[in-house]
């Protein structure tokens, strides 16, 4: 009775777990996993980087490795192949994975399950962009290929592999539990003796339609058997966001006379080897922030005493992938497809990764080849000398970097490749980068030590400043007042222009822990208020969509940048969506936003209103789509595959002696049937003898 | 699990309503159509009584476990009080039907006795009812798992297959009992196989006791196919007969 009682209990259990009366077998036989994030598959001119699965699936038994040397066990010693690996993530390196793809026969996948971080490591290359940067052999020989300082040494380069079977990850939660439940239910071998069937096994689909590269799979794109085409693969694209503090009027393209911008650039994007769990503190929240910042504390002067020249903020998207958003700026400037061009550019500063100091300095980084040009090197140092001298008052110093070093990877290299223009690169990092987790899924807000007073409540926890956010602050204050000063504004303004901590840490806090914050909800558009989740935004720049919106990051970061730069007008809704017909209002020279606005302390209403800003969204897509030139060696080439579904489940394998026992059984009992009926009804008449007895008594 | 598994419960469940269709009623173009009817006519019962049970889950509070529990008891019972009674129903049909057919007949006399119609109505049911419990577990045997995830025994495939067979058999040899009754008036037979239906049902709700509760319905198999044998007009002495039959056929022959 007991046993009967505990079956009882679990078929109860199991129709809980199921929420829906458990009379599907399917249900019976099979866990779906739903919180899993799969690696995909990238194609360049060259390769096809990522992971990929067989079609229908491919199937493992579950091992979950403990150590390297455990490895064994999958990849020779274990008597029933192929296993599916459950790894840690201190597990997750490079000597271990490519053991597994060298023995991808008796690796079904691997299964990566995050926890806490390694000391370091960085799946990206240790030179990142080295092709698409400006340093090529024939640009300067001894620094092509980071053959001077390598950028990201702990680099392995797993991101830039292919695995021929699929690899997921899974966080710490509920159903990685089930799996090692299963797995410590039935695949441990008991005191030695060999495994007992049935063992937990997995199956992972990831199946990817673009093979080869990018060439191949738009050329089988554009091959049109029926009305609609078959898209194998898409390139990677979204929008750059750029803002400038005099407007500029948006139909009119190429060089603008006699003007002279100094442009201020940050990029948006990062990657890590599971693209859609990609995070980016160090690696790109910290410049963009910073950037930000900066714009809003030249808000006030640059209206009351307007520097000379005009300054323009510029976001890249998609400046991983080898530079698309810059070299799609740097395309449409020469092409005079932009409202400057490349003559009306007198100098850059880039804001780099920023917030993991080593000490009390920050570095700036120039280009040594260009600097061998007398004027270039004058305005760059001009240019360092207006940075160093905004750090007055300030707890840092900015120092220059040594001088025969190249540029870090950083979009003012794509404008370099066009024209010699002065540059500097801002970076707390003076040689190797500072970031241990470079493009990985490790580059969170623990990374940059942004950690809250557990007792805060997340509204409370959005308003309280903390350290990164002040030390963050300070860099902006110095970056804004030396664009200023590098703008030819007035020197006595200088001092008055302060970033405001409160803005830099409700920013970190909302793109670092959760971007549904209320802040982010008041700067943003009503139609767009589901790009704001409890989780921050995605950072991998993901697949140039057709419709001309662009994705959550961007467009929180236009509307941020709008918000801050902008001016809030008295427009009512309709007016804003049409201000053309108003005397003093123009779309070509501003955009108009209708924003969701705060809610006032007394009322559940929020009060919307129009902001008028000087921000602009730009294509970020590469020029090679643009030109048709799929193998280019110049410009990014970057696409993702498609597929059909993305899912795992686990369940329970039989052994292979069982289901040929079912096969024997069944077709013994087909033969048994055939013979006994075949008997019977030949000998019916005898068998069923009363059956003539009716026929003779009719006669 | 695999097609092995697949073919193999296939067999297994289906391999006895195979062979008694293509020796015992593929001749006859008559026993197919009312095999087919036969089938249909369950089909139509079942649809009817899962309307009733779906009526009830749905009117009912979905998140009560235990009431659910009950109104699929309740469900189960109703599906086989109507599955009889369209046993009657179909009784009544086939004897209407066996006049209007002897009339048109080039034979004398009624094409099918009523023993035959009994076996293949009987025999339909069974086929439609083993096909629709088969059909679904079926199906999901040719994925890359097998049962026992949450705790089930790993011979469900074959327990179904098993299961399916008895079932098949046992509304046959219910048909054959049932027709006689019906024809001899003998309304205690109905109300026997009634009981004998519940209670073969009653031991499918016993699940997850899957192993467990084959060898209850095999008895009870076993039980009707011994009282349709004799209630279709064989007897001890037409099996004694068949033997000596046999022997004096060999001895003849050699």
């Amino acid at each position: 009775m007991v046993l009967e009682s505990s079956k009882w209990l679990m078929f109860l259990v199991c129709w809980h777990f199921k929420n829906v009366s458990c009379n599907s077998v399917a249900q019976k036989i099979y866990v779906e996993l739903n919180n899993t994030v799969p690696c995909v598959r990238l194609l360049n001119a060259t390769h096809q980087i990522g992971c990929q699965s067989s079609i229908s699936g491919d199937t493992g038994v579950i091992h979950v490795l403990e150590s390297e040397a455990d490895l064994e066990w999958p990849l020779s010693k274990g008597p029933n192949p192929p296993y599916m690996v459950l790894l840690e993530s201190s597990l997750f390196t490079r000597s271990i994975m490519m053991k597994m793809k060298n023995a991808s026969s008796r690796v079904a996948g691997v299964v990566v399950v995050l926890k806490t971080s390694p000391p370091e490591f960085s799946p990206h290359t240790t030179c990142p962009n080295e092709n698409t940067g400006v340093y090529t052999d024939t640009y300067d020989h001894n620094l092509a290929h980071c053959n001077t300082t390598v950028w990201n040494p702990q680099g392995n380069g797993l991101s830039y592999e292919e695995f021929d079977f699929p690899v997921f990850s899974l966080k710490e939660d509920n159903e990685t539990e089930v799996i090692k439940q299963c797995y410590f239910d039935h695949n441990r071998a008991v005191n030695g003796s060999g495994l007992q069937y049935p063992l937990c096994a997995m199956q992972l689909f990831s199946h990817m339609y673009a093979v080869t590269d990018t060439a191949t799979c738009i050329r089988r794109k554009n091959i049109d058997f029926s009305s609609s085409p078959v898209i194998v693969c898409d390139p990677l694209g979204d929008y750059n966001v750029w803002a400038s503090i005099r407007p500029y009027n948006n139909t009119a393209f190429g060089h603008k006379e006699n003007e002279s911008v100094v442009i201020a650039a940050a990029r948006l994007d990062s990657r890590s080897f599971f693209l859609q769990d990609s995070t980016g503190a160090e690696g790109s929240i910290s410049g963009f922030v910073t950037l930000l910042a900066a714009a809003q504390a030249l808000r006030e002067v640059t209206q009351e005493a307007p520097p000379t020249r005009n300054i323009l903020f510029a976001f890249f998207q998609g400046e991983v992938f080898d530079y698309i958003g810059s070299s799609r700026m740097v395309y449409d400037m020469k092409n005079d497809k932009f409202v400057i061009d490349l003559d009306n550019v007198h100098s850059i500063l880039e804001i780099g990764q920023v917030a993991v100091r080593s000490g009390a300095n920050l570095f700036l980084h120039s280009d040594p080849v260009s600097r061998r040009n007398y004027t270039v090197n004058n305005e760059v140092t001009n240019l360092v000398n207006n940075l160093q001298s905004s750090t007055a008052g300030l707890n840092f110093s900015l120092v220059e970097a040594g001088f025969s070093q190249p540029l870090p990877p950083s979009s003012l290299q794509r404008f370099l490749r066009a024209r010699a223009i002065p540059g500097i690169v801002l970076a707390d990092h003076q040689t190797a980068f500072n970031n241990r987790y470079y493009e990985s899924f490790y580059d969170n807000a623990a990374h940059l030590n942004l950690t809250y007073p557990s007792n805060l409540s997340p509204e409370e926890q959005l308003e309280f400043v903390t350290d990164t956010a002040k030390s963050l602050t300070e860099v902006a204050t110095a970056v804004a007042r030396a664009l200023y000063k590098q703008a030819g504004g007035n020197d006595a303004q200088v001092n008055n222009i302060n970033a405001d901590p409160k803005m830099v840490t409700q920013m970190l806090y909302g793109f670092l822990v959760r971007s549904n914050n209320s802040w982010f909800q008041a700067v943003m558009a009503p139609e767009l208020k589901d790009f704001l989740q409890p989780n921050p935004p995605q950072y991998y720049v993901g697949v140039a969509r057709s419709s001309h919106q662009a994705k959550a990051l961007t467009s929180l970061v236009q509307y941020l940048l709008a918000n801050l730069t902008g001016t809030a007008t008295n427009l009512t809704q309709s007016q804003c969506q049409k201000p053309d017909e108003l005397p003093n209002e123009s779309t070509h020279m501003y955009s108009y936003l209708w924003v969701q606005g705060m809610v006032p302390p007394n009322s559940t209403q929020r009060e919307s209103f129009c902001v008028r800003a000087a921000v602009r969204l730009a294509k970020a897509e590469s020029p090679a789509f643009e030109l048709e030139d799929y193998t280019s060696k110049e410009y990014s080439t970057w696409t993702e595959s498609q597929w059909k579904f993305i899912k795992a489940r686990i369940f329970l394998v039989a052994s292979r002696d069982l289901e040929v026992l079912t096969l024997g059984v069944g077709v013994a009992v087909l033969f048994t049937s055939l013979l006994v009926t075949y008997f019977v009804s030949t000998k019916a008449d005898v068998l069923f003898s009363d059956v003539r007895e009716p026929a003779r008594a009719a006669y | 699990m695999t097609a092995a598994v697949f073919f193999g419960c296939a067999f297994i469940a289906f391999g006895p309503a195979f062979s008694l269709f293509i020796f015992t009623i593929a001749k006859d173009p008559l026993r197919v159509i009312i095999l087919i009817a036969g089938a249909f006519f369950w089909l139509v019962s079942l649809l009817l009584s899962s309307l009733v049970w779906f009526i009830a889950t749905k009117a009912t509070n979905a998140q009560d476990l235990t009431l659910q529990k009950d109104l699929l008891i309740f469900g189960c019972m109703f599906s086989v009080i109507l599955q009889e009674v369209f046993r009657f129903a179909y009784y009544r049909l086939l004897r209407k039907a066996n006049e209007g057919l002897a009339a048109i007949s080039e034979e004398d006399g009624p094409p099918l006795s009523v023993r035959e119609m009994a076996y293949v109505s009987g025999l339909g049911f069974g086929i439609m009812s083993g096909a629709f419990s088969m059909i679904n577990t079926l199906s999901d045997s040719l994925g890359p798992g097998t049962v026992g995830l949450f705790g089930d025994s790993q011979y469900y495939f074959i327990t179904s297959g098993v299961t399916s067979i008895a079932l098949t058999l046992l509304h046959t040899f219910w048909g054959v009992v049932f027709f006689e009754g019906c024809e001899r008036k003998r309304w205690w037979v109905i109300a026997v196989v009634l009981c004998l239906h519940l209670m073969v049902t009653s031991l499918s709700l016993l699940n997850p006791f899957y192993v467990g509760s084959v060898p209850p319905v095999y008895a009870i198999m076993l039980l009707m196919a011994v009282w349709a044998f004799f209630s279709s007009g064989g007897s001890l002495h037409n099996i004694t007969l068949l033997w000596t039959c046999r022997k004096s056929n060999t001895e003849t022959s050699s």
